[in-house]
């Protein structure tokens, strides 16, 4: 590809590729997110490529693998173009009749579509399904669009004009000026406004400046920053050059989780692709503007999201923090000025560029302007990533988009922000989601990671994980943070294990207070979190695990029980022949017991034992009923007593 | 791991003491471990002292200081999988491996991690054996998953 030396040339470039393209040809596009990659999106894509080879269609049909299109409960998906008929669950058996009855014969196959789950419709285009219609995919629509590896394919969705306007019709300070007039706040966690962030650095002293996306994304159960990475790199590269622009900054880097192997090959395609076409290098358009970036893996440790600690790692040493009296804007990398942003934050900054401050405004609550990517996981009947303007409801995300609670079972809670933030219990949901209103409530924005908790889910057991994951992964420079999770940890354990004393709750938030007050870094700041917020809402459940040794929600295998209903066992055999320590006795036609002392409380005998018996129970805080005596133990089955 | 190898990495990033977490991610990825023979080498080519290497070597959770069984189990844990039943199922994988997250067994048959996040979550709880994702995983189906693995 030639290298384009001006906004014209770019522009010619642009329409040279639309030309190219024929609207009306009939295109697939694939998921090939890491989600829709996990459950055979390329075994299918192997398969429609066969079929377009083998029928001798690659003239009429195009084959596009695209990033993810968040709908990940119900993968591998597709999309026929330009009818947009949308197909899920695809196995690759179904290729031959896609292409016989929909591409050829233009007909609808009924099974591949979405059922309304309330009125049992079905739903043809991406548009009508209730998850994706009250969304307002901003930054994360094109990603079911483009194929992450084809530069063509973002420049033919508009993509760089934004820089090509910074850089030729904006001044530096105008593009600072418009983005702090934007509000636009850090989508990784802290919330911090970005413009003045910028600011901040763009006034450093200093010659060297650094401007870094953050795409260590640690948090547990959240995906964005990966599925944004991995289907539209372009548009995060788009973003962190304007930065750059508006710092005064000509090297960046990507600092990703080594864990995200996909995100790291396609940003790293896209960086090549990028310099080749003179969009990343020296002198960009022609502007006199030189920017380079490079891709620096992480090696797996939590801290290293935090700002401080990641600058740490990218120089090659320990990711640990260190306290920021100054910010890491003034003196971070190597001790230079240093911008670090969200993948999330800087995929934000093309649109509101292109589109103006005021436009990127118009949504969201007073003081958190636009959308959130959210990753909605958990017990949720839609799992999948939702982006949808701030201000909008817990409720609404949780029921109009994500479907509710599957399995006819009642919604207990929904934990925000990672690690760092909290549980927001039930009568709290019509919250409007945005960075001051979740931590008022106790929890966080966050990354946006949110957990679906349902009548299942012990939260001392979820306040005992989380800590558990912190006390892993502190990186032990500071006291109260090492030493403290420690101890929280050890009670909270206790707590779950049935061996919780009075007392046990004050010396916890005892230490939450020291720990919150002391630690060096967010990380050890934000850790009691979980604990302070399920003990704010749900205090009668840790009450029960201490003084009546008993868990409400039936989930701590110290306080539960396994045991056979005599009246409801059907004496299948299923169980007692699946049970992997053998604690099942019985046999054809004998009811069946559960033998306490060999019962290792997997719970595979309640997962097995058929619905319609439902004879095997869970109970917690009472004594097991005594094994009913031998000779009552043979079955004798209704049908046959008549 | 052969000199010429380690050489080769090293070189790859221009022989920079800020790449030495790059070059141990390298090794570790092409070797599965990091010998102390390699991280030797390392330090001397990188200049980098040998204590620190070994403060990263332990820092961070990908790299390993002891050899890797010939399949690599890594169990979901993120809060996803977590509320869907993963700690039972990490409970029946430790029975049936013999092994604890972090470990390797004697036939070098299984090393077992847990890990934080996926990010299928859709599939919770998942287990990953050798990169093979197995999704909505039941104790109840871990042993017939296992058997498939020599």
């Amino acid at each position: 590809m030639p290298r384009i030396n001006s906004p014209a040339e770019l522009e010619e470039l642009r329409k040279g590729i639309l030309s190219k393209r024929d609207p009306n040809k009939s295109c697939i596009t694939l998921c090939s997110g890491s989600a829709c990659h996990a459950s055979g999106s390329a075994d299918v894509a192997l398969r429609i490529e066969e079929e377009i080879k083998k029928q001798g269609l690659s003239a009429e049909v195009d084959l596009r693998r695209t990033g993810c299109h968040g709908f990940c409960e119900r993968g591998p998906i597709i999309v026929i173009h330009p009818e947009e008929i949308c197909y899920f669950q695809i196995e690759p058996k179904d290729v031959p009749e896609i292409f016989s009855q929909t591409i050829k014969e233009k007909k609808v196959l009924e099974r591949l579509l979405y059922t309304d789950p309330i009125t049992h419709n079905k739903i043809i285009h991406e548009s009508e399904i209730p998850f994706y219609k009250n969304q307002e995919r901003l930054v994360f629509g094109s990603n079911g669009n483009i194929d992450p590896k084809s530069i063509d394919d973002y420049l033919a969705i508009g993509g760089y004009s934004a820089l090509a306007k910074a850089l030729s019709r904006m001044t530096s300070e105008q593009v600072l000026k418009e983005v702090k007039k934007s509000n636009l706040r850090g989508r990784g966690g802290g919330g911090f406004p970005t413009g003045r962030k910028w600011e901040e650095s763009r006034h450093a002293p200093g010659e060297i400046k650094y401007v870094i996306v953050n795409a260590d994304e640690g948090d547990p159960g959240a995906y964005m920053d990966r599925s944004l990475l991995e289907g539209n790199p372009h548009s995060i590269l788009e973003g962190l050059t304007i930065g750059a622009f508006a710092v005064g900054s000509h090297e960046g880097y990507i600092y990703v989780r080594q864990e995200y192997p996909l995100a790291v090959e396609n940003v790293t395609i896209a960086i090549k692709m990028a310099e080749e076409v003179g969009l990343l290098g020296k002198n960009i358009l022609g502007s006199g503007f030189d920017f380079n970036v490079k891709v620096h893996q992480g090696a797996g440790a939590f801290v290293c999201g935090e700002s401080s600690a990641l600058m740490t790692a990218l120089e090659g040493r320990a990711g640990e923090p260190r306290p920021k009296y100054i910010h890491t804007a003034v003196k971070g990398l190597w001790d230079r000025p240093s911008v670090l942003n969200n993948v999330e934050t800087w995929a934000n900054v093309p649109l509101i560029i292109n589109k103006g401050a005021d436009w990127f405004a118009r949504c969201g609550t007073e003081r958190s302007k636009g959308t959130k990517i959210f990753s909605l996981v958990g017990k949720i009947t839609n799992t999948g990533l939702v982006e949808v303007p701030m201000g909008m409801t817990l409720r609404d995300i949780i029921y109009k988009i994500g479907g509710g609670i599957p399995g006819g079972k009642r919604f207990k809670a929904v934990q925000t922000g990672g690690p760092s933030g909290g549980c927001i219990p039930e009568d709290l949901l019509d919250l409007e989601v945005g960075f001051d209103e979740l931590t008022q409530a106790g929890s966080m924005m966050g990354s946006g990671g949110m957990i679906i908790m349902d009548e299942d889910t012990c939260m001392v057991d979820v306040a005992r994980y989380f800590l558990d994951f912190l006390t892993d992964e502190s990186c032990g420079k500071c006291v109260p943070c090492r030493e403290g999770m420690r101890q929280m940890l050890k009670i909270l354990t206790n707590i779950t294990k049935g061996k919780g004393r009075e007392g046990d709750l004050v010396l916890l938030e005892e230490l939450s207070g020291v720990a919150g007050d002391a630690s060096l870094c967010a990380l050890g700041r934000s850790a009691p979190n979980p604990f302070l917020s399920t003990l704010r809402y749900f205090r009668d459940e840790y009450e029960a695990h201490i003084q009546e040794k008993r868990c409400p929600a039936l989930s701590c295998k110290e306080l539960i029980a396994y045991h056979i209903d005599p009246d409801k066992c059907q004496a299948c055999m299923i169980c007692l022949r699946k049970c992997p320590s053998e604690a099942i006795s019985g046999g054809k036609n004998r009811i069946h017991i559960i033998e306490q002392e060999k019962c290792t409380k997997c719970g595979t005998c309640f997962e097995l034992c058929p619905p319609r018996f439902g004879a095997v129970k869970k109970i917690s805080g009472e004594p097991v009923p005594f094994p009913i005596p031998e000779g009552e133990r043979i079955l004798i089955r209704k049908s046959k007593e008549k | 791991m052969d000199k010429e190898r380690i050489d080769r990495i090293i070189d790859k990033h221009q022989s920079e003491a800020s790449s030495l977490i790059q070059v141990l991610l390298e090794i570790q990825s092409e070797n599965h471990w990091l010998p102390k023979e390699t991280l030797e080498r390392v330090s001397e080519k990188l200049q980098v002292p040998f204590t620190r290497i070994q403060h990263i070597a332990s820092f961070y959770k990908a790299f390993s200081l002891v050899p890797k069984g010939r399949h690599e189990i890594h169990l979901c844990m993120g809060t996803a999988c977590h509320v869907r039943g993963a700690p039972r199922l990490l409970d029946m994988v430790q029975d049936l491996t013999g092994i604890k997250p972090g470990e390797t067994d004697l036939d070098m048959k299984f090393s077992l991690e847990t890990v934080n996040c996926l990010g299928c979550c859709a599939l919770g709880p998942v287990m990953e054996v050798n990169g093979k994702t197995h999704g909505k995983m039941l104790p109840s189906k871990t042993a017939d998953v296992l058997k498939n693995y020599e």
